[in-house]
């Protein structure tokens, strides 16, 4: 197994800090919106836009490119701030977030930003949407395309996605990879509370996928999923992403009001001199 | 008289006339689709006979879909494969496509976008003996609320095979409704269809007719009769196919409004929603007119043959001879 490097993974941590402070500047400009599953996963975002992914930032549309699938949409912060640092589109757009008339909808939509694969906010139905590229891929002998799906763990409370895991199975899918964000809350509190998702890798398991339990927050656990996940053979992947939510604001994490809220400009102060001072660490 | 123009099937009076079912016309017709494009794939949840997909299914197993029994997948996954660039057609029956997943429709295909079809076979009080569950008569209000929709439902077999090629061939999303039973063969292969289209199928001989029937799917049958049977009364009648309900054909239907300056619609739907309620918005905005509707009046449907059904819900030749002969009193 190719290893990551320390000054690869130092980067990717600046990196990932540098969209945070973004996502959490949006977030506060546009007064409303979700925080933490978008910095849980901001770790994620960033090792995909920027090693796993095969794309082109300049030519959204370019035909060979892998899919991503965004399905718990409300999370969208973190996808848009994550593909301006990309260079799909000037980072300062980002201010637009949720504003009248801009291309940054407050839940992904298509016809807003064409370059995004599928509009999403309705929880449950990414998944499938990634199970049906990946079969056509298939049909058009596109095998060394990638369909990468983010789900989240409360929404797999939605049964249409048991649906899907079993259809991608039944295909067997080798070209989806499906990371699901595992970070243990959803609006009325505990997954575990609220409807018990239990061990999701024995569900995976059970249900003839190949499963990989990682930290989310963790490059290096990061990079060799990703890497075994590429090379499955006949089965597809899910890797269960155990994130902390809203990561990288010490404040915050673990703390399920940030679910759904914006910070103020004191929260958004605190959390940005927060960020800087980890990333001059790192350097 | 027939409308002569159209070249409809001139054994269409006959006791012996030839009958098919709708869904077997999709079947053909989408055989003919996949055959002219090779994008063009389909799914099904476990009812591929019985939406008449096989056909299809056999000649292109690489592009044929079996999900089971799971309509929420089912139009998602085809979202996602429309989005790679592939015409999905996915099949089953209207009470759980577009029933159980009118959400995933909303979200994944239109709001998305994606130019899937939708074929939903079974609709209708014409199932029969399945009973009230597996008829479904709020289809046509499920989906013709939908921004980007088209929405077809067409009278016979031959008309359901050309509505089949022709929504392959639209960018958007789509609806096509189907009924089980063999229905009378009304149309030829030389009939115009076109989306968005209505036709004249009757019209009286000579003069102004003094009621326009408007009427969509198999049920046309039935209205086509009564209409010929008020004209040997004398009562002078048009009846109009309505066979695209979106995009509505207005200038059609005001015109026929404005020569008879009475409409009766009717169809084999909840008269909530349905087709009749698309010519009221089109009517009450552009050209006021008294409306009779015939359909199904806000209950659930039972057991029992279609004929008998009709006779029951007020939706056979006779029903229809009687409530124009009020209407006009």
């Amino acid at each position: 197994m190719e290893t990551i490097s320390d000054e690869k993974i130092k980067t990717l941590q600046i990196k990932a800090n540098n969209i945070r402070k973004s996502i959490i500047e949006m977030l506060y400009l546009a007064g409303s919106g979700h925080t933490a599953g978008a910095l849980g996963m901001t770790d994620i975002f960033t090792y995909l836009y920027f090693v796993a992914l095969k794309h082109k930032p300049e030519n959204p549309n370019w035909a060979n490119r892998d899919r991503v699938v965004l399905s718990n949409g409300h999370i969208c912060p973190v996808l848009y701030a994550t593909m301006a640092h990309s260079g799909y589109f000037k980072i300062d757009e980002l201010k637009t977030l949720r504003k009248f008339g801009s291309r940054l909808q407050g839940h992904p939509h298509r016809e807003y930003l064409s370059m995004i694969e599928t509009s999403s906010g309705p929880l449950g139905e990414g998944l499938s949407q990634a199970v049906g590229m990946a079969i056509a891929s298939r049909i058009d002998k596109g095998l060394d395309k990638k369909i990468y799906c983010l789900v989240g763990d409360g929404e797999l409370d939605e049964g249409q996605n048991w649906e899907a895991i079993m259809l991608a199975a039944k295909e067997k899918l080798n070209n989806l990879i499906v990371i699901v964000d595992r970070n243990f809350i959803q609006i009325d509190g505990s997954t575990e509370a609220v409807m018990p998702l239990g061990d999701l890798n024995l569900k995976f398991k059970a249900f003839n996928w190949n499963t990989i339990d990682i930290n989310g927050n963790d490059f290096k656990e990061i990079s060799e999923a990703f890497t075994t996940a590429q090379k499955s053979i006949d089965k597809p992947t899910v890797i269960v992403a155990n994130t902390v939510p809203s990561k990288g604001v010490l404040a915050w994490e673990w703390d399920y009001k940030w679910h759904g809220k914006a910070p103020n400009r004191e929260e958004m102060s605190m959390a940005i001199r927060g960020l800087e001072e980890i990333n001059n660490k790192i350097k | 008289m027939l409308n002569h123009n159209l070249k409809l099937n001139p054994k269409v009076f006959n006791d012996d006339v030839t009958k098919k079912s709708t869904r077997e016309g999709f079947g053909e017709g989408l055989l003919q689709a996949a055959i002219e494009n090779d994008n063009v794939v389909g799914l099904c949840a476990d009812l591929t006979d019985s939406v008449k997909m096989n056909i299809f299914a056999e000649k292109f197993p690489d592009r044929f879909v079996e999900v089971g029994i799971a309509e929420q997948n089912l139009i998602s996954v085809a979202s996602g494969m429309a989005a790679m660039g592939k015409i999905p057609f996915v099949g089953s029956y209207a009470i759980f496509n577009p029933g159980r997943n009118w959400e995933q429709i909303r979200t994944t295909v239109c709001y998305n976008d994606q130019p899937v079809k939708i074929f939903g076979s079974h609709a209708g009080l014409s199932v029969g003996p399945d009973g009230g569950s597996h008829q479904m008569l709020e289809d046509i209000a499920l989906t013709r609320v939908l921004p980007n929709m088209i929405v077809v439902s067409p009278c016979d077999a031959i008309e359901a095979s050309k509505a089949t090629l022709a929504i392959s061939k639209t960018k958007t999303p789509a609806y096509l409704r189907a009924a089980r039973n063999d229905t009378p063969i009304i149309t030829t292969k030389e009939t115009n269809f076109e989306i968005g289209k209505a036709e004249i199928f009757f019209k009286p001989e000579n003069g102004l007719a003094s009621v326009g029937i408007i009427a969509t799917g198999p049920i046309l049958y039935n209205a086509l009769i009564a209409a010929k049977k008020l004209d040997e009364k004398g009562i002078k009648v048009k009846l109009m196919n309505l066979s695209t309900i979106k995009p509505l054909d207005r200038e059609a239907i005001i015109s026929l409004a404005k020569e008879t300056k009475n409409i009766v619609t009717i169809e084999d739907h909840q008269i909530t929603g349905g087709m009749g309620s698309a010519v009221a918005e089109c009517l009450s905005e552009f050209y006021p007119t008294k409306i009779t509707f015939m359909g199904v009046k806000n209950i659930f449907g039972q057991s029992g043959n279609p004929k008998e059904l009709e006779k029951y819900y007020k939706l056979d030749i006779e029903s229809i001879i009687e409530t124009i002969e009020i209407l006009l009193k």
